[in-house]
């Protein structure tokens, strides 16, 4: 560990490649089989059995989709605004990838007398003996979550078309109205954390065996934020901004290719980093049995977890029809922001007198 | 109403569902079981080694399709017989009146259903390929 660069050992630069590589990699090949285990899982659901013809069990399905979507002819509209429509579909996928490098996926872990924290925005301090992430992760979650809204409003716009604009609109509207309840939710996390650094957040659910999440101790904010992720997603049953049965397909109508592809794959890599911020922030991240003796059952614990929220996605897909607008609004402004209010309210109720 | 049990028994209903065993069939691999009275594609029966139709022209009256072809003839043995015998397939409703109609029971309707073709003549049926395999 001779070589220093701007102060940091050589080792610092490689880990951070590495867990960048790992953690990108990864989402990306869970956002590629999180398409398959949809329709496997929908499929079976529905009594049928999904694809079956691509590979064994048609387990080769998603590269199939991904190289026919390739070669797809690209289309540009002739009145559309150019740059916007190209841009729009950077402007989802980005925020959905860049969230998880905030999310600790695992504890401490040592390689060749180095520690790493599992977590791509984070560092270990050797000198100080503790790990250094983004003190403020949750609100860089917030603020990219929000950004992704601007990808779909922007694909709405931009290829000037009646349903694209309208999936747009309804998007943002959709997107606002549920920001403010998950935000308020995520709120009832930190009147009990006392910080927005989601590796002490994680550190704070580890009591009890790895057991003392915040979905005990904060039920409803904790259903309360997986709903509400859902609607700022556009997963069903909120999947009004691209309502087949009304607009088409929404904002990416006119969307073909490739660009078509990405605004797939932003969806499902938002439903993945809406999973990974859920298992943070209220079931304990990484944390279960043993995890102490054996670092490396943090990021099993983990993704188990994902993987198991995502089950929950597709089993709601399966299961609920689409709301109406009008019911969606309700639920957002009617029954979702006062309940988080009352929650806010009711926690700090309860952490003044204990 | 309380809008959170009829989630919660859809929910428990999906999730029974996913352990059901599903009904698909995996076509082309797996043949599907055609039921016994199913009208697929006409065969004309055969007994003593020579078709059992004796061209009374009663099928294609009755056909309401108008798509059976008969025309009739004579054999050594001074008995009728049909010398054409053929079905357009793609004017066929396979309503079966042609089987209920026949007086010798020459004319059945089998099982067979994957009756694509490439060419509009490849469905005119002629009288050797409706001949029941023996």
């Amino acid at each position: 560990m001779g070589i220093e660069i701007l102060g940091l050992p050589m080792m610092y630069y490689i880990a951070m490649v590495a867990k960048v590589l790992v953690a990108f990699v990864f989402v990306l090949l869970t956002v590629a089989y999180a398409t398959y285990a949809e329709r496997k899982i929908i499929g079976h659901m529905q009594v049928r059995l999904g694809p079956m013809r691509t590979g064994w069990h048609g387990l080769l399905q998603p590269i199939a989709d991904g190289l026919k979507l390739f070669f797809k002819e690209e289309i540009i509209p002739a009145q559309a605004n150019k740059f916007a429509f190209l841009v729009a579909p950077l402007i989802a996928l980005i925020p959905a990838f860049i969230t998880f490098a905030v999310i600790p996926f695992g504890g401490v872990i040592e390689v060749a007398g180095y520690k790493i924290p599992l977590q791509i925005a984070a560092y270990y301090d050797t000198a100080a003996g503790q790990v250094y992430d983004v003190n403020v992760g949750v609100l860089y979650i917030l603020a990219m979550s929000s950004l992704g809204v601007y990808g779909i409003v922007l694909a709405g716009w931009a290829s000037n078309s009646k349903y694209s604009l309208m999936g747009g609109l309804r998007a943002s509207a959709q997107m606002i109205s549920y920001e403010l309840a998950a935000g308020l939710c995520i709120i009832a996390v930190f009147m009990l954390s006392g910080t927005l650094s989601l590796t002490k957040i994680v550190e704070l659910q580890s009591g009890m065996g790895g057991f003392d999440w915040y979905l005990f101790k904060q039920p409803l904010a904790a259903f309360m934020f997986f709903i509400c992720s859902l609607a700022e997603i556009n997963r069903t049953p909120f999947d009004l901004p691209e309502a087949e049965t009304e607009l088409v397909s929404g904002f990416c109508t006119e969307y073909s290719s490739m660009k078509y592809a990405m605004f797939f794959m932003a969806e499902y890599a938002n439903m993945v980093t809406v999973s990974a911020i859920t298992v943070t922030l209220f079931l304990g991240g990484w944390n279960g049995p043993l995890t102490a003796a054996m670092p490396l059952l943090g990021p099993v614990y983990f993704i188990a977890k994902v993987y198991f929220l995502i089950f929950v996605c597709m089993w709601i897909r399966a299961t609920l029809p689409r709301y109406r607008y009008d019911q969606l609004m309700h639920l957002g402004w009617k029954v979702f922001i006062p309940l988080a209010l009352v929650n806010i309210v009711v926690t700090g109720i309860i952490g003044y007198f204990l | 109403m309380n809008p959170i049990t009829p989630i919660i028994n859809g929910m428990a209903i999906t999730l029974k569902h996913m352990f059901m065993k599903p009904v698909t069939l995996q076509y082309p691999d797996e043949r599907p079981k055609v039921a016994e009275r199913f009208r697929g594609l006409h065969g004309l029966k055969v007994s003593h080694s020579k078709a059992k139709c004796v061209a009374c022209y009663l099928c294609p009256t009755v056909c309401p399709a108008k798509c059976i072809t008969v025309e009739a003839g004579e054999d050594a043995n001074h008995d009728k017989y049909a010398t054409v015998y053929e079905i357009d397939m793609l004017r066929c409703i396979f309503c079966g009146y042609c089987v209920e109609a026949c007086p010798v029971d020459a004319l059945k309707m089998t099982g067979e259903f994957e009756l694509a073709n490439y060419s509009r003549q490849d469905f005119i049926y002629s009288k050797e390929r409706l001949l029941e395999k023996q």
